[in-house]
C-alpha cells in the first residue's frame, strides 16, 4: 500500500510538474511587457466583441442541449417509474387475488369439512332424533297417572251395607264380612296404585338420558350452524376483498400495499431471528466438523470445516422447504404442488426421513463438541498449571447441546413460511423503493437541467461583463446617434416655423 | 434470453467471486514455530522461562500448525539438537493429544538439561531455517531463547549469510551479560549486529524482552 501510495504521489507529482511546464510554455507566449500585454488584452477583447452575438448563440445552444438532454432524460425516467407504478399495482393486485382466492378456497374447504362431517350425516341424526322423540313420547304415555278404579261390586256392597240389620246377628255377622271384604279390596287397590306410581317414576327416570341425549345433539347441530354461519360471513368478507381486487380499485390496492409492508417487516424480523438461530446451530457443529473433514484445509478465506458446516445446515434449510412445500403450507416451488398426492406424501416422508438423520448428525457433532471442548479446557488447565477440575453436573450442558442440536434443525422448518412471505412482500416494497428512488432521480435530473441552463444565462452575462468597455461605448454612440436625428428635427422644425 | 441461461448465470456471479476468492488465497495460514533455547553457561537458568512460552505456544497453535523445540549448544546446526517436532493433526482431538506429548517432551528436557561450553547460536537458526522450509507453513518464526552472545568452538565457520527470507526472528528475554552492565553498548551492538544479519537475510527481526508480552509474538 505504501508502495501504491509512493506510486499515486509520484503521479500526482509528475502531472503538477506537466502542468507547471504547460503553464510556464504559455507564460513564455505572452508578451513580457505592459505595452504588448496590454495590446493583447485589447485584441481579445475586441475579438470578443466582434463575436459576440455567435458566441452568444453557442453558449445558449449549448445550454439548452445539456437542459433538454436531462429533461428528456428525466421524462424517460419518469416514464419508467410510472411504467414501474403499474407493473407493480399489477404485482400488487395479482398477489392480493392469488391470496384471497386462496383463503377463499381454504374457508370453502373448511365449510366443505363441516358439511360433509356434521351435516352429511344429517338424515341419520334426524333418524335418531325421531326415535329418540317417539321414545321419550312413549315413555311419557306411559307414565300418564290413571286414579285406581274401585271394584264393580263395591257400589253393591255399599247399598247392601246400607240395609238396616234390625238386630238380627245373622245380617251382623253379614255386614261384618262385607266390611272385612270391603276393607280387603281397599287395601288391595291402594297397593295397586303405588306400584303403577313407582312404574311411572321408573319411565320418567328412563327418559331422563334421552332429554339429555337429545339436547346434546341439539347444541352440537346449533354449533356447527353457527359454525357455518361465521364460515359464511369470513366467505362474504373475503369475497367483498375480492371483488375490490378485481375491480382494480384503489382502496384494494392501498389495503394491499399497507398489508405487503406489515408482512415483509415481520418475515424480516422472523428471518433475523431465524438467521440468529442458525448462527447458534453453525457454532454448535463447526468445531466438531473440524474431526471429520480437518481442521487446517481452507477454500479462500473459509476453513473447510466451516464451509462443511454451513453445507448441513444448508441442506436443513432446504430439506425443511421441501417439507412445507410438500405439506401445501408455502407455495415456493410450483412443481412441487402440481405433485399427485401420492409423490407428495412421498416427498414429505423423504424429506422428513433426510431432516431427521441430519438433526441426529448434527445432535451427535454437539456432544462431541462438548467433549473437544471439554478436552481442551483440560489442556488449557495443564498447560496453565492448574490442576484440572473434574466438573459436576456436566452432563447438564452435554445433554442441552445434544437436544439443541437435535431440535434446531426441526425449528428451521418453518423458516419456509416467512421466507415465502419474504419473497413475495420484497417484490412489492423492492418495487415501490425503486419507484420512490427513480422519482427522485427524475427530480434531480429536472434541477439539473435547469442549472445548466441558468448557468448559460450566466455565462452569457459574464461574457458581457468581460466585454463591458465596448459595450458601453457602443451604447454611448447608440444614444448619439438617436440624439442627433432628434436634434436636426427639432433645428428643422424651428426654420419651418420662422419661414411661416 | 431464457430462464435457464438466467439462472445459469445468477449462479455464475454467486460462484466467481467465492472461486476468485479461493484462487487468490496463495499462501497457507497455517504457522510454523521453532523455539531455540541457549543451554550454554548461565542462561541455562533461564531454562524455567522456556516452559512458559512453550505452553503459552501449545495453547495458541492450532491443526495444522508445527512447533519446533530444538536447543543452541556448542554445534547446534544438527538434527540430534531438535527435542521436539511435531505438526499438529487436522483433528483436533488428535491434535489435544500431540500436545501433551510435547509438553512431555518438554518437562522431560528441562529435568535433563546440562549447560554446554559453546554457543552456536548461527547453526541453530540455519537448522531451523532448514526446518521450518520443509513445513510449508504460511508463516514461519524463529523464537530465539538467548542472550545472543555467539561463542563458538575453534574452527566453526558461521561468518556468512543466512537465508531467512519469509522468516520472522523473534530474540526471547536477552539478558544483559555483566560486560553489558559495564559498557550497555555491547548489548545494543549485538541486539543491532543480529538484526542486520536478520534483515540482509530477508527475515524480520523483533525483540520481546517481557514475557508477559508473549501475545505479540506472532503480531507483524
Amino acid at each position: 500500500l505504501r508502495r501504491a501510495g509512493r506510486v499515486s504521489a509520484g503521479a500526482v507529482h509528475w502531472k503538477e510538474d506537466t502542468s507547471m511546464s504547460d503553464l510556464n510554455e504559455l507564460a513564455d507566449l505572452l508578451p513580457q511587457s505592459p505595452l504588448g500585454l496590454a495590446l493583447l488584452l485589447l485584441f481579445v477583447v475586441v475579438l470578443m466583441y466582434l463575436g459576440r452575438s455567435q458566441a452568444h448563440a453557442v453558449i445558449r445552444a449549448l445550454s439548452q442541449i445539456g437542459h433538454n438532454a436531462f429533461r428528456l432524460a428525466a421524462d424517460q425516467v419518469v416514464a419508467a417509474q410510472d411504467r414501474l407504478v403499474t407493473r407493480n399495482r399489477e404485482v400488487l393486485l395479482e398477489q392480493g387475488r392469488e391470496a384471497t382466492e386462496r383463503m377463499i378456497e381454504r374457508e370453502f374447504e373448511r365449510v366443505n369439512t363441516v358439511v360433509g362431517r356434521d351435516l352429511g350425516g344429517y338424515p341419520a341424526l334426524h333418524r335418531k332424533l325421531s326415535d329418540q322423540i317417539v321414545q321419550i313420547d312413549e315413555d311419557y304415555r306411559q307414565s300418564t297417572e290413571s286414579p285406581p278404579q274401585p271394584p264393580e261390586w263395591v257400589r253393591a256392597v255399599e247399598i247392601i251395607s246400607g240395609i238396616p240389620s234390625n238386630g238380627d246377628p245373622v245380617v251382623g255377622k253379614i255386614l261384618g264380612d262385607i266390611h272385612k271384604a270391603l276393607s280387603s279390596a281397599q287395601k288391595d287397590a291402594l297397593e295397586e296404585y303405588r306400584k303403577s306410581s313407582h312404574e311411572r317414576h321408573r319411565l320418567l327416570q328412563k327418559m331422563l338420558p334421552f332429554w339429555r341425549r337429545l339436547d346434546r345433539t341439539l347444541s352440537r347441530v346449533d354449533g356447527t350452524i353457527r359454525g357455518l354461519d361465521e364460515r359464511s360471513q369470513v366467505i362474504d368478507r373475503q369475497m367483498e376483498n375480492y371483488e375490490q381486487i378485481r375491480a382494480n380499485s384503489d382502496d384494494a390496492v392501498r389495503t394491499l400495499s399497507a398489508s405487503t409492508m406489515t408482512v415483509f417487516f415481520s418475515a424480516l424480523l422472523v428471518l433475523m431471528i431465524a438467521l440468529a438461530g442458525a448462527f447458534i446451530n453453525f457454532h454448535l457443529i463447526a468445531l466438531p466438523m473440524s474431526e471429520m473433514v480437518g481442521g487446517n484445509s481452507a477454500v479462500g478465506p473459509l476453513k473447510i470445516s466451516d464451509v462443511a458446516a454451513m453445507v448441513v445446515i444448508s441442506m436443513e434449510l432446504a430439506m425443511g422447504l421441501f417439507l412445507m412445500e410438500s405439506l401445501r403450507i408455502t407455495r415456493l416451488f410450483p412443481v412441487i404442488g402440481a405433485m399427485d398426492d401420492v409423490m407428495r406424501r412421498r416427498l414429505v416422508w423423504i424429506s422428513f426421513v433426510i431432516l431427521t438423520t441430519l438433526a441426529c448428525v448434527e445432535s451427535s457433532l454437539a456432544y462431541m463438541r462438548d467433549l473437544l471442548a471439554a478436552d481442551r479446557e483440560a489442556l488449557a488447565q495443564s498447560l496453565a498449571g492448574v490442576e484440572a477440575v473434574r466438573m459436576e453436573f456436566r452432563w447438564i450442558p452435554s445433554i442441552g447441546q445434544m437436544v439443541m442440536g437435535f431440535v434446531l434443525p426441526f425449528a428451521l422448518t418453518f423458516v419456509a413460511i416467512p421466507l415465502e412471505s419474504f419473497i413475495q412482500s420484497s417484490r412489492t416494497v423492492g418495487g415501490n423503493l425503486l419507484a420512490l428512488s427513480m422519482r427522485g432521480f427524475a427530480g434531480g435530473l429536472r434541477v439539473l437541467g435547469g442549472f445548466v441552463d441558468n448557468v448559460g444565462t450566466l455565462l452569457v452575462h459574464l461574457y458581457d461583463f468581460s466585454i463591458i468597455v465596448p459595450l458601453r461605448l457602443e451604447l454611448l454612440i447608440q444614444r448619439r446617434r438617436e440624439e442627433v436625428p432628434r436634434s436636426s428635427q427639432t433645428t428643422h422644425d424651428h426654420l419651418k416655423h420662422l419661414k411661416a | 434470453m431464457s430462464t435457464k441461461m438466467k439462472r445459469v448465470n445468477l449462479g455464475v456471479l454467486v460462484l466467481l467471486p467465492l472461486l476468485l476468492s479461493a484462487c487468490a488465497e496463495t499462501v497457507p495460514r497455517t504457522k510454523a514455530v521453532y523455539l531455540l533455547v541457549d543451554t550454554s553457561g548461565t542462561y541455562s537458568e533461564e531454562i524455567g522461562k522456556v516452559q512458559a512460552i512453550t505452553n503459552y505456544l501449545l495453547g495458541t497453535l492450532d491443526s495444522g500448525d508445527s512447533l519446533g523445540l530444538a536447543r543452541i549448544d556448542s554445534g547446534s546446526f544438527t538434527e540430534k539438537d531438535i527435542i521436539a517436532k511435531v505438526t499438529f493433526d487436522p483433528r483436533p482431538s488428535y491434535t489435544n493429544q500431540q500436545k501433551r506429548a510435547f509438553r512431555q517432551k518438554l518437562d522431560r528436557f528441562v529435568t535433563e538439561v546440562s549447560g554446554s561450553p559453546h554457543t552456536d547460536i548461527t547453526g541453530g537458526m540455519l537448522q531451523a531455517t532448514e526446518w521450518l522450509n520443509e513445513t510449508g507453513a504460511g508463516h514461519k518464526f524463529i523464537l530465539v531463547f538467548s542472550d545472543l552472545e555467539e561463542d563458538l568452538r575453534e574452527g566453526y565457520v558461521r561468518d556468512f549469510g543466512m537465508d531467512l527470507s519469509g522468516i520472522r526472528v523473534v530474540a526471547l528475554n536477552v539478558t544483559k551479560l555483566l560486560s553489558d552492565q559495564v559498557d550497555p553498548r555491547e548489548y545494543l551492538e549485538r541486539l543491532d549486529q543480529w538484526e542486520e544479519r536478520v534483515t540482509t537475510g530477508g527475515g524480520s527481526w523483533k525483540v520481546i524482552n517481557d514475557l508477559d508480552r508473549a501475545d505479540r509474538l506472532f503480531e507483524s
